[in-house]
């Protein structure tokens, strides 16, 4: 969707100022450590694919989107998400009060024993797929012009812009149909736009920004 | 905004986030969702176990053994887990690697995906609409933000994280640091030289 969080080319949001990486804490406030834990453990419950957790964050309001911190973000997000899964209801939450538990072995818990087990394994999205790529490494290829309402992950940024297939990462799965709970697979790129292409003469001619594309978005030029 | 560990602030009450939080951990934890003793190992995970020394391990390797920086170019994912460094957003890992005409930087515009078995978390910068929104447009820009200065026929290229394959760079060995060990090596690669942000810390004033 082109939603707030396609960022890519946006001006005014002013300087970065970073912090200094030797004193900056990982963590600003206290509660942002439950905010990510809790994110992957309620991930961890199977009940939603990390695309779906993205469609759901760049599908907040767009001027609570750009207003709120990153882990707010999560946050609301993850407040939306449980809800919609059944795992908490809104009366649960307004209440702060159980109303109905669970069926008892009705969803994989992550125990503390399993966490490092569970991540320093990972989610491979890695998938073998029928159909031969498309493209290769070397061609030119078009980002199409295309606007999904749903989820996907074409910035703006390169549409309708050409560019050079760098790498092929072989299948894997499709962001766009996972966000919607299909798991499925297609060829992803790394395509290479010159700079000049995307953003114009004053961009440095040298230059230039790698994208990881899907077969679906592309096409011959 | 910061209610943080500053002792005068100690008597303000829990901001709105805090409360909210606390409000989904305590509902999840009854309801037999969430293992409250996850949460703690999952936070001691990140905060204390992984992170960018993982990085510059594979780094500093890189530069002292080419058969090691071989199979980093050939399988980055297989080299990186020879160190043990595997698992969640690393599962496709590809290295970028810097050179005196060639200068890579590490963006996700869309979110904030990021390397986590070889950088831990992303730092809050990384996350901020400035760095997503200018990385691709004005990646000079950016870097003199840094206090990174390129020549001007220095080639810069940024790779915007919109999948899950996730980029390393691999910083430009400093000047003068010929027979270092991998250890005296470590503390030269910064978090930021392996986003693209900075160079490699330089070898005056390290321990040599």
């Amino acid at each position: 969707m082109n939603g707030p969080h396609d960022m890519g080319g946006m001006h005014a949001f002013g300087a970065i100022n970073p912090e200094p990486e030797e004193s900056e804490p990982l963590f600003h406030e206290p509660w942002e450590r439950k905010a990510l834990a809790l994110t992957l453990a309620c991930g961890a419950l199977g009940q939603w694919s990390i695309d779906e957790a993205r469609s759901v964050r760049e599908s907040l309001d767009p001027a609570l989107y750009t207003s709120s911190s990153y882990y707010q973000k999560w946050v609301e997000a993850l407040t939306r998400q449980v809800v919609e899964k059944g795992l908490l209801t809104s009366e649960e939450l307004e209440t702060a009060t159980v109303r109905q538990m669970p069926e008892p072995g009705r969803y994989r818990v992550l125990n503390a024993e399993a966490v490092d087990k569970v991540y320093s394994a990972g989610g491979p999205t890695s998938m073998d797929i029928d159909n031969a790529p498309l493209f290769k490494v070397g061609d030119l290829v078009l980002a199409r012009n295309m606007n999904p309402i749903g989820h996907t992950r074409i910035p703006r940024y390169v549409r309708g812009h050409v560019g050079e297939i760098v790498l092929w990462h072989g299948g894997h799965v499709f962001a766009d149909d996972s966000a919607r709970g299909i798991r499925r697979g297609e060829h992803l790129y790394t395509v290479q736009f010159m700079a000049r292409d995307l953003w114009g003469p004053e961009a440095a001619a040298q230059d230039s920004v790698m994208v990881d594309l899907w077969e679906p978005y592309l096409e011959a030029p | 905004m910061a209610h943080d560990h500053h002792g005068d602030e100690m008597t303000e009450p829990p901001s709105e986030m805090a409360l909210r939080v606390q409000a989904l951990e305590s509902l999840l934890v009854e309801k037999g969702l969430v293992d409250p003793k996850a949460l703690d190992v999952i936070v001691d995970r990140y905060e204390n176990r992984v992170g960018p020394r993982n990085g510059a391990h594979v780094v500093a390797r890189a530069w002292t053994d080419p058969d090691y920086l071989e199979r980093l170019r050939a399988d980055a994912t297989a080299a990186i887990a020879e160190l043990d460094y595997t698992g969640r957003q690393g599962e496709h890992m590809v290295v970028v690697e810097n050179g005196p005409k060639l200068h890579n930087l590490v963006v996700c515009t869309l979110c904030s995906c990021y390397p986590w078995p070889v950088l831990g978390l992303p730092p809050a910068w990384y996350k901020s609409s400035p760095y997503r929104s200018r990385a691709v447009i004005d990646p000079r820009g950016v870097l003199a933000e840094f206090g990174t200065m390129l020549d001007e026929d220095v080639e810069v290229k940024v790779w915007d994280s919109t999948s899950e394959v996730r980029f390393l760079v691999l910083p430009e060995r400093p000047e003068g640091t010929e027979g270092w060990t991998i250890e005296q090596l470590i503390p030269l690669v910064s978090r930021n030289s392996m986003i693209g942000v900075e160079k490699a810390r330089p070898a005056t004033g390290a321990a040599a």
